[in-house]
């Protein structure tokens, strides 16, 4: 049955689209994208007025954690699904950080096939670079990639051997598999809890210094050089990382990097309350901080805005602030809190949505989002200005883990369509 | 009027009015203990529980001391011996005690924190008596109440505070209490134990001891934790006390009517040389006395109305 989305502002990313336009979708598919479409009679079933609308690829998040198999109490891969769809989100690519770890086949199989049963958006396994994310022996790449793994990541955790990180990516090179790196030099940052800076000072907690995810974003680089095969830097959050991100690229280093949103919307002074909603890996980071992953979201630096989203449940949350879990849901919130960027005038509406489309699909070599006739009819459609206050029984997420509860956000998905069909919308 | 909230959780929170109510309500307190009779039945009927997480007999008995010289009846749970709070987290422990109806609770945690999530839960008052290598308000209270017993004012003194700075609780909560009541002061000790963003306090970092004391009205020795040297924040015990350990020969630097103040307890001959521990420059037995009266003083403000 074929669906026809009017008069919406289409803004496609990839072909440098943005006019208001009509698109017709059918079998799943992009049929046509063009002004004033005329459908046969009947083949319409349903219509969609977007008139004030933004009609944009589907949001591609390449940064989750849906803790399914193993702490399905915190989430599962049909409730991270839910608020995906309801943060705008067609596909989402989950790390490897599960109990049992997705480094075996029989894990991503079990990932894929939940999925396929459970799940309203793609999901797109990430498996993990080592054996129980140890960091000493390689993972079997070849069939986790075979049995459906899109990238590789030990995510949560540092390779520590620069030896083993350089044959984790010799060996994913051979399998032509996108490695993204969590970068925390754990000597470095043992025993934090919060960035070390002026509010750590203050609070006596033990601080997690820009160093130790700099010098590992450094390391990374320079074997992946050596390698010659590209690395993605994680969620970026010290100024420090962009400078080195920007000096790489500039020497035409093929790397690509994410942050998330709470790295551009809070900073360390957020912690003064003991709110261990504050509390996530890497850190909150100090307002130059701040305003240097700006300034890496408007230069290209960072190429992409991931939600890193990390449910955890009272157990690990409503503890002391030292003993609490790292990690922050954000799937609900990424959209509205990055079209702030828009707001501000760091990024335009197509730059921010190229950041959340088709730069993540191109790192991880997905044919995936953006609008052409003949691609999959994965379509986000927006109300920047629909407005709304964060609330936790509105969540969709198992979890409610977030600093955001009570903010008043602007901007949201009103319909999300995947393979054709609506995973959500606003008024079903 | 000047009042205090329902909880003293840390110096950060309290008016320079506020602190200057402890200390004045802290002299008549001190009043109480030289009686021969040490007891006044101000907080007959109140309850008031020591709820300590971490070993620290001499703050607890200051406190159990506070409480029983106001008459209330007090009651001491230590984390190591108490089935109350074994494997159940803060939070359970906490309504636990709550249903117990506690007119104040006094907590010593080892988390950053701890005491703000009790006082959010519980509606009994919280008194922080030092919370990881955040707060210890009472202790810079009953500092400050020392100095000003001998130098009248804080204001305009030059305060010396040496040691270990990152890991110290007594460090940030006088910090922050003596530049409230205008006082300068300069940090000392090692970079490796000094907050990269100490100047942000408000205070100089003067990283050799002769330099710090230079001209200083008082210096405030910290407890050096024999531990820190396997994570290598210090070489040896010895190369520590030969720079950072106060002695006669460092101590010509400083004013001649010098205090010399310790949290304790004193690691003899480490950070103070014994000849000066013994002198009547040290004036840590007058700290002891006096947090008594800063915690009877407090426990009155709390609830004894
Ligand atoms: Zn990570």
């Amino acid at each position: 049955m074929a669906l026809l989305i009017r008069n919406g502002r289409v803004i496609d990313p990839a072909s440098s689209t943005d006019e208001v336009l009509d698109l017709l979708v059918d079998d799943g598919t992009i049929r046509e994208i063009g002004k004033d479409i005329v459908a046969g009679e009947g083949a319409v079933a349903d219509e969609i007025d977007a008139s004030g609308l933004v009609v944009a690829p589907g949001l591609i998040d390449i940064h989750t954690h849906l803790r399914e198999p193993g702490e399905e109490y915190k989430e599962t891969i049909q409730t991270g699904s839910l608020a995906a769809a309801a943060g705008g989100f067609t596909s989402i690519a989950c790390m490897a950080n599960t109990k049992p770890v997705n480094d075996n086949a029989a894990v991503t199989k079990f990932i894929v096939e939940t999925a396929a049963r459970e799940a309203c958006v793609n999901v797109l396994p990430v498996a993990a670079i080592t054996k129980g994310l140890k960091g000493e022996h390689l993972a079997e790449i070849g069939e986790l990639k075979e049995t459906g793994a899109v990238a590789l990541s030990d995510d949560g955790k540092t390779i520590a051997s620069a030896q083993v990180m350089r044959l984790g990516l010799e060996y994913a090179k051979t399998f032509s598999m996108p490695v993204m790196c969590h970068c925390q030099d754990e000597e470095l940052s043992a025993g934090g809890v919060m960035n070390e800076g002026i509010p750590s000072t203050y609070l006596g907690m033990r601080g997690i210094p820009p160093l130790s995810e700099e010098i590992i974003v450094a390391r990374d680089i320079a074997i992946s050089e050596w390698v010659g095969h590209p690395v993605h830097i994680a969620h970026v959050s010290t100024a420090g990382s962009v400078r080195i991100l920007r000096e790489a690229k500039a020497r035409g280093v093929r790397v690509t990097a994410e942050t998330a949103p709470h790295y551009f919307t809070l900073t360390d002074e957020a912690v003064a309350g003991f709110s261990t909603s504050t509390k996530m890996y890497p850190p909150l980071r100090s307002r130059e901080d701040v305003e240097a992953i700006k300034e890496g979201l408007r230069d290209g630096t960072l190429d992409v805005i991931a939600s890193d989203h990390a449910p955890h449940s009272t157990l690990e949350k409503e503890v002391e602030f030292d003993k609490a879990a790292f990690g922050i849901i954000g799937l609900e919130t990424s959209l509205a809190l990055s079209l702030e960027l828009v707001r501000d005038s760091v990024l335009t509406l197509s730059q921010l949505l190229g950041k959340m489309t088709i730069q993540p699909a191109r790192v991880l070599g997905l044919d995936k989002g953006s609008l052409r006739a003949g691609a999959d009819a994965d379509i986000t459609i927006i109300d920047p200005e629909f407005e709304y206050t964060v609330e936790a029984h509105s969540l969709q997420s198992k979890s409610k883990n977030t600093p955001f509860l009570g903010r008043q956000l602007k901007g949201r998905a009103v319909y999300t369509i995947v393979g054709g069909k609506a995973a959500f919308s606003l008024n079903p | 009027m000047v009042m205090l909230g329902k909880d003293l959780l840390g110096i950060h929170d309290l008016t320079p009015d506020q602190i200057s109510l402890v200390l004045d309500t802290a002299l008549s307190m001190k009043e109480v203990s030289a009686r021969e009779i040490k007891k006044v039945p101000t907080l007959r009927g109140k309850t008031v529980i020591n709820l300590f997480y971490e070993p620290s007999t001499r703050t607890r008995t200051s406190f159990e001391l506070a409480g029983k010289r106001l008459s209330a009846d007090v009651i001491n749970i230590s984390a190591g011996s108490s089935s109350v709070v074994k494997g159940e987290t803060l939070e359970d422990t906490g309504r636990n005690l709550q249903a117990m109806n506690p007119d104040l609770i006094v907590l010593r945690h080892a988390s950053a924190g701890a005491p703000q999530l009790l006082a959010k839960m519980l509606p009994s008052s919280i008194i922080n008596a030092g919370d990881g290598a955040h707060e210890h308000p009472t202790q810079a209270l009953l500092d400050a109440f020392t100095i000003r017993e001998r130098k009248q004012t804080l204001q305009g003194l030059t305060v010396v505070i040496a040691g270990d700075i990152t890991h110290s609780r007594v460090a940030r909560s006088n910090i922050d209490l003596l530049l409230k009541m205008g006082a300068t002061v300069r940090v000392c000790g090692p970079r490796t134990m000094v907050p990269l963003y100490i100047e942000k306090m408000g205070v100089t970092f003067v990283p050799r001891l002769e330099e710090a004391i230079e001209g200083a009205d008082v210096i405030m020795m910290l407890r050096i934790q024999m531990e820190r040297q396997r994570g290598s924040l210090f070489p040896s015990i010895r190369e520590y006390s030969r720079f950072f350990g106060l002695n006669r020969e460092k101590l010509k630097h400083a004013r001649d009517d010098v205090l010399i103040m310790h949290p304790g307890p004193v690691n003899r001959g480490v950070e103070i040389s014994p000849e000066l521990l013994d002198s009547p420059y040290t004036i840590i037995l007058d700290q002891v006395t006096n947090g008594v009266a800063i915690r009877m003083a407090l426990m009155y403000l709390l609830i004894g109305k």
